[in-house]
């Protein structure tokens, strides 16, 4: 296998489907995904462990049962969960842990790496694999985001993601930004892209960081996540199969896992609309999406105003809650 | 009467802690004790006046004459070494740190009840900031559920907050609940590096009965503001309290929803870190009621 593939269909498709997983959702994907050969696939709240709340919206399903069910459907699959800290705790690791997920994914925003160090150091502690995330990389260059993953590596973290949450890198952004953390990290830690649709990239800017040396690339079946969707697997793996790069999936069993399976999970399909182009072009966060609909909605605002006052902002991952201040000021207090 | 009182930590919190100290007509700080003899802290309180030393606590409990208070702002295991010698010494505790050996206190909710007790602790800025909203609410109704969303600027996040974020949400987590009286409290903190930096704000969201009278709730609130800037100039309710009907989005909750912003008062640290100044003033609020007796 040349390049490792995670399906975060489970977690990023949780924004989705606004978090309404249920035990036969997770039982389908993950026993479609773990037979087309996806290696890891990733399950929990959308905001990661503990993200059940007000501000993110409640899982309908407690996550620990969608982990549970994930594991024990898995046959070769290893399962992870990420978390976030400040939403979740130590404690929720272990219990993930406990219920048997293998690998802990700590995603911080891209300048704030190290409020993560007491985390990776429990997670390697108990036995996970690690997996660390700078979110929103696209607002730091490069020196700054490899500075940020030394701070994760010394922490523990063995593969330090480029995470692309607003979908807003594009290509040579992508491919910098991988070259400055594999020149960084040399062999202490893997490299990962993590990409969304937002500008129609997924798939050629995760090609561009497997070339500047991601050995991990995030993707979702049918683009399930956030924003635009994830880059789909079915089409990054057709792509790498065409390059002879060896994903070690098999790309007719997912092309029918991601339309038979995953497709029938999603409410609606993830379109490369307006609202989700903005959040590319404008560098939002993308599970800022539905609440930016939904506030739009309950306030008779514009939903694009909401997104394009939120990078106006600068809004980090994880600020949901000021789009309601935003579509109060909209409406004029 | 002016009650006597120690600095313990010339960081941030403990210079800016200083300056409204000597602001306050109740309480006359005469020592502040640091690490590092060349700190802006402790260069800035012997300009003021104040005794300063790097020799720790044996040096503050070996003066002639002891202080009434010790405000403590170093770092939960140093509070925790210091806090028997205090007791022993017979000065009262102000704990500004996570160590949480006293009772917490928010000072619109509870500073009448822990007047003897000798060590008391400020839970975190998010508790100060957020706590007497969820209070506000529960006063009025029966609050099942309470989540407060604390956003600070990077830089004013410290090295001693960031190693120990899980300390911010578990400790503000609980004080939510015996402090605020909600039944379930959660907590959520979020550092945004925006520049320039944002102002501290606080996003407090209770699940109340779907019958729950809203303006009674309304009104609770907008008093309760009114308390807390009475001693945090810079707090205030950015929006209207938001109620929300249940729906699948609030968990099928009725909820209110309540937008806070808390601009410092720039003393010695900078407007926007209103995280850390909403501290030093709940710290000097409680100092000064200590002082009355």
């Amino acid at each position: 296998m040349d390049v490792r593939v995670t399906d975060t269909s489970l977690r990023d498709g949780s924004h989705a489907k606004r978090h309404q997983f249920t035990v036969d959702d997770v039982r389908n994907v993950v026993g479609a995904l773990d037979d087309a050969g996806v290696p890891v696939i990733e399950v929990t709240h959308g905001d990661g462990l503990g993200g059940s709340s007000f501000i993110y919206g409640f899982s309908h399903t407690p996550e620990q049962e969608l982990i549970k069910t994930a594991v024990a459907t898995a046959k070769r699959a290893r399962i992870a969960f990420l978390m976030l800290p400040g939403v979740g705790v130590k404690d929720d690791i272990l219990v993930s842990a406990d219920n048997g997920a293998q690998i802990c994914r700590i995603a911080t925003h891209c300048t704030e790496a190290d409020i993560s160090v007491q985390h990776f150091g429990l997670a390697r502690d108990r036995g996970l694999e690690t997996v660390g995330f700078l979110m929103m990389s696209h607002s730091q260059p490069p020196e700054v985001l490899a500075r940020q993953a030394r701070i994760m590596a010394d922490a523990g973290c063995q593969c330090v993601y480029v995470v692309d949450s607003a979908g807003a890198l594009i290509m040579d952004q992508v491919g910098d930004r991988v070259s400055a953390l594999v020149a960084e990290l040399g062999s202490d830690a893997q490299v990962g892209f993590h990409g969304h649709e937002n500008l129609g990239l997924g798939v050629a800017n995760s090609v561009i960081a497997y070339r500047a040396g991601a050995r991990q690339i995030d993707g979702s079946a049918r683009r399930f996540g956030a924003g635009a969707g994830n880059t789909p697997v079915e089409a990054f793996v057709g792509v790498c199969d065409k390059l002879g790069i060896d994903t070690g999936i098999d790309f007719f069993k997912m092309l029918d896992a991601a339309e038979d399976v995953v497709a029938p999970v999603m409410d609606q399909e993830c379109l490369l609309d307006r609202m989700a182009l903005l959040m590319g072009y404008a560098g939002v966060y993308s599970s800022f999406l539905r609440h930016a609909y939904r506030q739009a909605e309950r306030y008779g605002v514009s939903g694009p105003e909401i997104l394009v006052r939120a990078g106006e902002r600068r809004l980090v991952g994880g600020q949901e809650d000021q789009l309601i201040d935003i579509a109060l000021e909209l409406r004029g207090r | 009467m002016t009650a006597t009182a120690a600095i313990v930590g010339s960081g941030n919190i403990g210079t800016d802690l200083m300056h409204k100290l000597l602001r306050s007509d109740l309480i006359d700080p005469l020592w502040m004790v640091g690490i590092d003899p060349s700190s802006e802290g402790l260069s800035q309180a012997r300009e003021h006046g104040l005794q300063t030393s790097v020799d720790g606590v044996d040096w503050l409990l070996a003066q002639d004459v002891r202080p009434d208070l010790v405000f403590e702002a170093t770092s939960a295991a140093v509070h925790r070494a210091n806090a028997p010698r205090y007791e022993e010494a017979g000065i009262k505790a102000i704990d500004l740190t996570p160590a949480a050996i006293g009772p917490y206190v928010v000072p619109p909710v509870n500073l009448g009840e822990h007047l003897d007790a000798p060590n008391v602790n400020l839970i975190t800025c998010g508790g100060q900031a957020t706590i007497p909203i969820v209070k506000a609410v529960s006063r009025a109704v029966p609050v099942s559920y309470a989540e407060i969303v604390a956003t600070v600027s990077s830089r004013s996040a410290g090295p001693g907050t960031r190693a120990n974020i899980d300390e911010f949400t578990r400790t503000t987590s609980h004080g939510i609940e015996v402090i605020g009286g909600a039944q379930k409290g959660k907590a959520i903190i979020v550092l945004n590096p925006a520049d320039p930096p944002m102002v501290m704000r606080d996003t407090i969201f209770c699940a109340i009965p779907e019958d729950a009278d809203t303006e009674l709730v309304a009104v609770s609130i907008r008093d309760m503001v009114a308390e807390v800037a009475g001693y945090v100039p810079g707090y205030r309710l950015l929006d209207e309290p938001q109620f929300d009907p249940p729906s699948p989005a609030t968990g099928g909750m009725a909820r209110v929803c309540v937008f806070i912003e808390v601009e410092g008062a720039g003393d010695f640290l900078p407007p926007y870190s209103g995280n850390l100044d909403i501290m030093t003033a709940a710290a000097t609020r409680v100092g000064e009621q200590l002082a009355k007796g």
